[in-house]
Parts: structure tokens; C-alpha cells; sequence
């Protein structure tokens, strides 16, 4: 069976069918039919824009309770470095990872240390050269799946290097069976998570046959729970850490200042995300070298499972990141590092084609020409009534059999008024 | 004779408010045909110079596209003003852009070679005082 797994689900008990996720999916994945939102799976993209300007709750982002990792011998922590972040003024991450180990994990491994080897295998691939201008960061999910679906001519674009959070979990694995002499298979790798795309992206991953992350635990969640730990503790734990660079993955330009900081552009939120995109597919960037696009306002820190707000985020994560040494990824990781683990992706990134409108070219376009026609009748206030986002998108669901002309209740409105006034013509006709 | 699909996108001078919505709705019409990424992304860089050309350099025009089962056909008519020396335009780095479209990034004179490139066919004609007509045409399979 294909696997359909997301992320962002419908909480139909709280879903008062109004239109506000329908109005902003960047992807128009929403429709609301029978007086509640349903998520369109193919086009949906996790990037979990629904859950934040739900007002009801009703759009949630499912991803695996702490209880979880008992599911495993021994359990392996790799926070985000947005985790570090959540914490207000926080100068040391070592405390997060001790905590970390303080509330049921038997070690951490913190995935800034895979953005540092990511960062190394993106520049080494660089220096080859003979790469399409611009290289795409591939690192957020929400913005692959949105080139799958509505830019696949850009996916050679995109890079071929996995993601940190895998990188970081292969590293983890190893190193701790290697310490402790145990299997694999006893090893459970779960990330603290700051978003819903993530967590798709481990049970479905993109680029990959299967993640190397067993579960995934929300930043949110670990929040609460760290915070009285880090509050009382008083010892200096001694962790090997990540550089300044890989901490800093965070938030919005990290990467892009980590990978290329020339010529490079990181643009955040899912709109900017789209604009540029269409710059680059119109060939308008092609002296740009790299392209970093976050979902998030804000990169990382703004996902939809942090608690901190980004702004706030961002600030105690440079301030912490400025506390470290200067080092670049370039010298602190050895050159073994990119043999050493699975780093290349071993799948192509495939384009989904949800935007077709028939796999006969003749009958796609005919469905067109329908849509063009009804787009002339149609009001055009985009007011989402009658449960598509747009009347255009209204005009395609017609033309895909999903709804009727009357779905729309200004057309409505129109065919009773005529209606009306075809009965008062009749009962004048007949005093006469 | 029109295609099964016809659309035009009347584009006035110096209209840079609407400059990149025509080479927008071409881009979601081939990929809701279905069109390949590797052609639908030829005609999306042709169709954006095109229309950026009737506003930089036209006296207004319109752009029509005309899909048929199995080419796409890029068509551009201006008033005015014509190009005096059409070998000198076709020439990469040749522009006659003025400040304000160089002020705002255009006129690196890549405009019509870049449509030539792209395009699977490319005819040119212009009139000084009359005006220039451009078809592109792409070949939807390839």
C-alpha cells in the first residue's frame, strides 16, 4: 500500500467548518465539505500553516509521546538546536542535554553536529562545481514537498545531501553502539522536533528509502518538561559540542551563512518561500549560488510545535552561538566524517503531479477550457463559501466532478432572485 | 487558428504591477496539462521575457498563448516602437533598456537570445514605427 502518512491531521470534533486553514494553505490541500475541513493527502505538505491559525484546535500535528522510546533497549535524544532556543537567556547548551538525559534518555546527540557535517558535504559538493544555480537547501521538508508539487522543474536544483537530522542520527547509532557494544537494533534514535514536517518526514521520508530517526518527540512537549531540570542544575556537564555554525540552523540564514555566505539567499515563511521560487523557475536567480527556504518565519525557531516565540528564539540562540568558538565546520570535521556515515541520498526527489488535471492531454485541456468558461461566471471574491479556497480551484473541483455550480452561494443567490421574479411575473400573468 | 486552449495577457508600457502574472498563469496551465517539467520550465523563462519585454521596451502588446495537443505556441504583438537593427538585438548583452527598467534589474540584454535559446522555434519580425511580432513555438513531447 502507498504510504499516505502525515503528520497534520483534522480533529473533526473541534472543526467548525469555517474557512480560515482553507484561506491559507499554501498549497490549496483544503477543502471544506459537510461542514468540516478535509486535508486533500496528495497535496498536502505538512508545513502546518492550518495548526497555527486554527482558531478552534482543530488542525493538529500528531508525532509520538514521550512514553515512546520505551519501545527501545536503549533510547538516544538528538534535539533541534531550535530546542535550545525555547530557553530564555540559556548560555550553555550542555544543559539541555544533560536534562535531556535527566528525563528517560540514555544519551543525546545533538543534530547540530550532523548540520556541521552537512554543512561540509553541501561546500565540498560546491567545490566541484558544475551544479545548477542556485542550489536549493534541502533540509526543510515542507519546502521539498512544495517544489514537488508546485515547482518540479526545480528539483535538480534541489541538494542531494541528506538532511542533518539523518546525518545525526547515523553518527548517534554508531557511537553509542560503539561505546557501549550493544546492537543497532536495541538503539532507538527519536528527535525533539520543532515542526510536523519533520515527523512526516521520518515516517515518510523524501530522498530516502527509510529515516535513520526512530520516533520523534515535540519540542513543545520537552519543553515543559526540561525546564525545572535546567533550573536546578548546577553542575557543567561536559558534552562534545557542535560548532557555532551548526547551532545556528535554527533560524533563518544559519544554513545559508554556514554552507555559502556569498552569494546565497535564505528566505522564510511559505509565501516569500513561493515568490522566490517562481523567480528561480523564471531563470532570475541564476547567478545566486545557494537557496535557503524555511516554511517558518523565522526558520526553525517559528515551527509550529516551539513554544518560545522565533524572535525571541533566534536572539538566545545567537547569543549562545556567538559564546563558542569561531570555528568553521570546514576544520572542525574530519574528512573521515563524510565517508564514515550514509550522507548522499540513496532516492531520487520524484515531482507530484497533484496539479494535473487529466492524464489524457485532450480531456486536461478541455477541463480548461470548462474552468476558463466558469471563471467568467463566477463572482471572483475568492470568499471560500463554498468550501474550495479560491473560485478558481472552486471552477477545477467542478470540473473534477467534487461540486456543483450552486455550491456557490453567490450563483445561488442569483438563480433564486430569477427565480423569484419568474414567480411574480407568473402570478401577475394570471390576474390579468 | 487558435488552440484548444487560448489565452491572451494584454501588458501596457512600463506596467511593472502586472509584469511576471501572464508567464504565472502559463506555468499553472501546463503543469494542470500535465506539460514535463523540463519544457514547462522553457516556456515559463520565454513567456516571463516576452512579457517583460512588452513592458520594458513596447509601446503596449498583447501575449497570447495557444496550446495544441502537441506544441505550445508563444505569440507577441506590439505597437511600437519596432527595433531598428534586429541582428544587434538578437545579441546577448545588447540592451536598450532605459534607467528605470535597469534600476530595477532588467536590461542585462539577454532577453531575446534567451527566448531564442528556450524556444523550440523562434520567428522575429519588426517595423520601426509599426511595431514586432515574436512566435515562439515548443513541442510538448520533448
Amino acid at each position: 500500500m502507498e504510504n499516505r502518512y502525515h503528520s497534520v491531521r483534522l480533529d473533526v470534533s473541534r472543526c467548525r467548518g469555517c474557512t480560515n486553514c482553507l484561506k491559507h494553505c499554501p498549497t490549496e490541500a483544503i477543502r471544506i465539505r459537510d461542514g468540516r475541513a478535509h486535508i486533500i493527502d496528495e497535496k498536502c505538505i505538512d508545513c502546518g500553516e492550518c495548526i497555527r491559525i486554527c482558531s478552534f484546535h482543530a488542525k493538529v500535528a500528531v508525532v509520538d509521546p514521550l512514553e515512546s522510546i520505551k519501545r527501545f533497549k536503549y533510547a538516544i535524544a538528538l534535539p533541534a538546536p531550535t530546542l535550545y532556543g525555547q530557553f530564555r537567556g540559556l548560555k550553555q547548551p550542555e544543559l539541555v542535554l544533560e536534562a535531556l538525559k535527566q528525563v528517560g534518555f540514555d544519551d543525546v546527540f545533538e543534530v547540530a553536529r550532523g548540520a556541521d557535517v552537512v554543512t561540509k558535504a553541501i561546500r565540498e559538493r560546491m567545490k566541484k562545481g558544475d551544479y545548477p544555480t542556485p542550489l536549493i537547501s534541502s533540509a526543510c521538508p515542507a519546502v521539498v514537498r512544495l517544489i514537488q508539487v508546485r515547482f518540479p522543474s526545480l528539483l535538480p536544483n534541489v541538494v542531494d545531501i541528506r538532511q542533518p537530522m539523518e546525518v545525526a542520527a547515523s553518527m548517534a547509532r554508531r557511537e553509542f553502539c560503539r561505546k557501549h557494544g550493544c546492537a543497532p537494533e536495541d538503539v532507538g534514535c527519536f528527535f525533539i522536533t520543532p515542526c510536523p514536517a519533520k515527523m512526516t518526514a521520518i515516517r515518510r521520508p523524501i530522498g530516502q528509502i527509510k529515516s535513520e530517526m526512530d520516533g520523534a518527540v515535540s519540542v513543545m512537549e520537552m519543553y515543559g518538561l526540561l525546564l525545572p531540570h535546567i533550573k536546578k542544575m548546577q553542575a557543567d556537564p561536559d558534552f562534545h559540542l557542535a560548532t557555532r555554525y551548526g547551532i545556528a540552523w535554527a533560524s533563518s540564514n544559519g544554513e545559508a551563512n554556514a554552507v555559502c555566505p556569498e552569494d546565497s539567499l535564505s528566505v522564510d515563511g511559505i509565501p516569500n518561500v513561493i515568490r522566490v521560487l517562481e523567480e528561480v523557475e523564471n531563470n532570475k536567480l541564476t547567478d545566486l549560488k545557494y537557496l535557503e527556504g524555511n516554511a517558518c518565519m523565522g526558520g526553525c525557531v517559528g515551527g509550529p510545535l516551539t513554544f518560545e516565540n522565533n524572535y525571541v528564539a533566534k536572539n538566545t540562540i545567537q547569543t549562545m552561538a556567538h559564546a563558542l568558538p569561531p570555528t568553521h565546520p570546514d576544520e572542525d570535521v574530519p574528512p573521515s566524517a563524510l565517508n564514515k556515515y550514509p550522507i548522499r541520498n540513496d532516492r531520487p526527489f520524484e515531482p507530484n503531479d497533484t496539479l494535473k488535471l487529466d492524464d489524457n492531454i485532450i480531456v486536461a485541456m478541455q477541463k480548461i477550457q470548462r474552468i476558463h468558461e466558469l471563471m467568467e461566471k463566477l463572482p471572483g471574491y475568492d470568499c471560500g463559501s463554498c468550501g474550495s479556497p479560491t473560485c478558481e480551484t472552486f471552477a477545477e473541483d467542478i470540473v473534477n466532478g467534487q461540486c456543483r455550480e450552486m455550491d456557490c452561494i453567490h450563483l445561488m443567490k442569483a438563480e433564486i432572485q430569477r427565480m423569484a421574479q419568474e414567480m411574480v411575473d407568473l402570478a401577475q400573468t394570471k390576474r390579468e | 487558428m487558435n488552440g484548444l486552449i487560448h489565452s491572451e495577457y494584454p501588458r501596457e508600457t512600463a506596467d511593472y504591477t502586472h509584469a511576471g502574472e501572464a508567464s504565472a498563469d502559463i506555468k499553472r496551465k501546463l503543469k494542470q496539462l500535465g506539460v514535463s517539467a523540463s519544457v514547462m520550465r522553457r516556456v515559463a523563462v520565454a513567456s516571463y521575457e516576452v512579457e517583460l519585454n512588452l513592458v520594458i521596451h513596447s509601446d503596449g502588446g498583447v501575449l497570447s498563448l495557444d496550446v495544441y495537443p502537441d506544441s505550445i505556441l508563444l505569440v507577441s504583438k506590439d505597437r511600437g516602437p519596432g527595433i531598428p537593427d534586429l541582428e544587434m538585438a538578437m545579441k546577448e548583452g545588447y540592451s536598450t533598456a532605459n534607467e528605470e527598467a535597469r534600476a530595477l534589474g532588467f536590461g542585462a540584454g539577454m532577453g531575446l537570445p534567451n527566448m531564442k535559446r528556450n524556444a523550440d522555434g523562434f520567428e522575429i519580425e519588426s517595423e520601426v514605427g509599426k511595431g514586432t511580432e515574436i512566435r515562439m513555438s515548443f513541442n510538448i513531447n520533448g
